[in-house]
């Protein structure tokens, strides 16, 4: 049943890779990734793992790597962060409409500038629209199994995936994971079986020039195969807590039954809303938390289903600049469709990866009770501000010298 | 839940001092988080590093930054000097110092316990790092081990194969000698 390591979230996504038995890998290196893929390439070179690592010049290069040796048929594997990840974008659209189901972690960084390497989903949620399936790993352990999760539904349907986890927070905090036995990881995840690969002695045409007749079939197969997406990830989710003990699914809720106030996140900073949580229910205040794991395909029925009529905070750690939180404007958008009155609320917070603290929710909370219109975005934390909506009519001044602003 | 900050320069080996730390413990069973406070990696710039020890009966583990530790390792006494090590230490907390000097001589307040070990001398006794750059980590584990009794000397030795395997008898001969030689100070508030 698997050994108990301390390892750090990095790693073990490395070990997630391993376990999938991923057979070329190729990443560029960029903090705070780079020890994922550091510690894979030792693999690769001990023998430890029998894969292509493949070195190269960009995270672009990176991605066109992978996608190679996918149509080649076999089982890829990259790792990337903030600017990384931006950079792969061209290629990120790439891999679905080849139908490559290459895997991918993402250690979520805030863009620069101001130069940061610090945790902020902006990075990752900035690539919503380019069709891969998207998961929120919590805690080391998912940062390992969410690999294999994905692979075993990215295979089935020949989509990508990209798992994210938090910079730092977890892609260099250490703790307790159980690294499955290789035997069961086999049993859960069977080798790719891709229905085409390049073959010289068979030659085919790969990603050509169509026209107008053909395109729009083509990616409404990718929009299917996103749609089964969504039923797979469940079963799989289920499988994997019968094969490997730990059940997975597109969403998590917590102490939800009788809720009256919820809270939504997603990431590593959930741990600290379920500890706020039981504070909170220690207070008489019947608080609930639905964490979502799956961002792409999003949960729709289950957001719906657990979050109507309550009263929501989403709490987001990015922002689409000039709309909300990029959570906030998907559960608002999936309450539109058919559910009951649902008050949400959108918090942003940890921007730049300002510590999120279980004080921080607990304020949040006070200020969700407090209010009685649902209101769009509310910044958390702003040095100076209290918790509010961003002020409309301020002018862009010169900056007063640093030691004037310094407290 | 115990929540330790260890202070040090680059090259001291401090962010593999809680990662033993962190380790010793999860050998004992218990969950754990170690993690280090990333900013510019050089030789001889200050590093932090942390550890959180869960109690047994914890059920929820959080994930944000410690800011009131209950106990603090420093692995190089200057450090002391700005006072930076000593912030939001919980009072009763073990300052667990590298110093050839006795406790009650390191200008720590009276609300800390003090423990001070010859971290350094250790170090180069058994051939880690150099006179000028003595690698002192593993040192004040066993220094910590014997003044706290968060973590055994056995768990913190074990953790020392595991995480130093290259210089493993050096480390751990280091880590016994400043178990076996660390001065206690009395609590004085």
């Amino acid at each position: 049943m698997g050994e108990r390591h301390l390892l750090t979230g990095n790693h073990a996504a490395s070990y997630g890779a391993k376990l999938s038995r991923a057979e070329v890998i190729s990443a560029y290196p960029i903090t705070p990734q780079t020890t994922i893929v550091e510690l894979l390439s030792e693999m690769v070179a001990s023998g430890e793992l029998d894969a292509r690592y493949i070195t190269v010049e960009s995270e672009h290069s990176a991605m066109a790597a992978v996608i190679g040796a996918s149509a080649a048929g076999c089982r890829t594997y990259t790792a990337t962060s903030g600017q990384g990840l931006a950079l792969m974008h061209e290629m990120l659209h790439w891999a679905v409409g080849a139908r490559t189901p290459v895997v991918l972690t993402n250690v979520t960084r805030a863009m620069a500038p101001g130069w940061s390497i610090w945790s902020e989903q902006t990075d990752f949620l900035s690539q919503r629209d380019v069709g891969w399936m998207m998961l929120f790993a919590e805690t080391v352990q998912e940062a390992q199994d969410f690999v294999v999760w994905m692979y075993r539904v990215a295979e089935q349907v020949f989509l990508p995936g990209m798992v994210a986890m938090d910079a730092f927070i977890l892609s260099h905090t250490s703790e307790p994971l159980i690294v499955h036995d290789q035997a069961a990881v086999d049993a859960y995840l069977p080798p790719f079986d891709p229905l085409y690969t390049l073959d010289p002695a068979e030659p085919r045409a790969y990603g050509g020039l169509v026209n107008r007749d053909h395109y729009f079939e083509i990616r409404y197969k990718a929009f299917e195969a996103m749609e089964r997406a969504g039923r797979l990830l469940v079963e799989a989710g289920e499988e994997f807590g019968e094969a490997l003990g730990h059940r997975y699914g597109p969403v998590d809720p917590f102490m939800m039954d009788d809720a009256e106030i919820v809270f939504v996140s997603a990431g590593a900073m959930t741990s600290n809303v379920r500890y706020a949580v039981t504070l909170l229910r220690e207070r008489g205040i019947k608080a609930g938390l639905l964490r979502l794991v799956a961002f792409r395909p999003f949960p729709f029925e289950e957001v719906r289903r657990l979050l109507e009529g309550r009263k929501v905070a989403v709490l987001d750690r990015n922002m689409s600049s000039g709309h909300s939180g990029i959570f906030a404007e998907e559960i608002r958008s999936a309450l539109s469709m058919g559910a009951a009155p649902t008050e949400v609320y959108g918090y942003v917070l940890g921007i730049g990866g300002r510590d999120i603290r279980v004080e921080t929710v607990l304020d949040v909370a006070d200020d969700l009770m407090s209010r009685d219109e649902p209101a769009r975005t509310l910044y958390v934390g702003v040095k100076g501000l209290p918790i509010g909506p961003a002020r409309a009519d301020r002018e862009i001044a010169r900056l007063a010298p640093l030691e004037e602003v310094s407290p | 839940m115990i929540e330790l900050r260890i202070h040090g320069r680059g090259g001291q080996g401090a962010v593999v001092a809680s990662k033993a730390l962190a380790q010793a413990a999860f050998q004992q069973g218990h969950y754990v988080q170690s993690y280090p406070d990333y900013g510019v990696e050089r030789r001889g710039a200050p590093v932090v590093a942390f550890a959180r020890i869960a109690e047994p009966d914890d059920r929820y583990f959080v994930r944000q930054d410690i800011r009131e530790p209950d106990h603090i390792l420093v692995l190089d006494p200057t450090l002391l000097e700005s006072g930076a090590p000593l912030q939001g230490l919980q009072d009763g907390g073990w300052v667990v110092v590298n110093s050839p000097d006795e406790p009650g001589t390191l200008g720590v307040p009276p609300q800390y316990r003090v423990a001070a070990v010859d971290a350094s001398a250790i170090a180069v006794r058994h051939g880690l790092g150099t006179a000028a750059q003595p690698v002192v980590n593993t040192a004040i584990l066993g220094a910590f081990a014997r003044a706290t009794g968060v973590v055994t000397l056995d768990e913190v030795l074990a953790a020392i194969e595991h995480e130093v395997p290259a210089r493993a008898a050096d480390n751990i001969a280091a880590a016994t000698e400043a178990y076996e030689t660390v001065r206690m100070g009395a609590l004085r508030a």
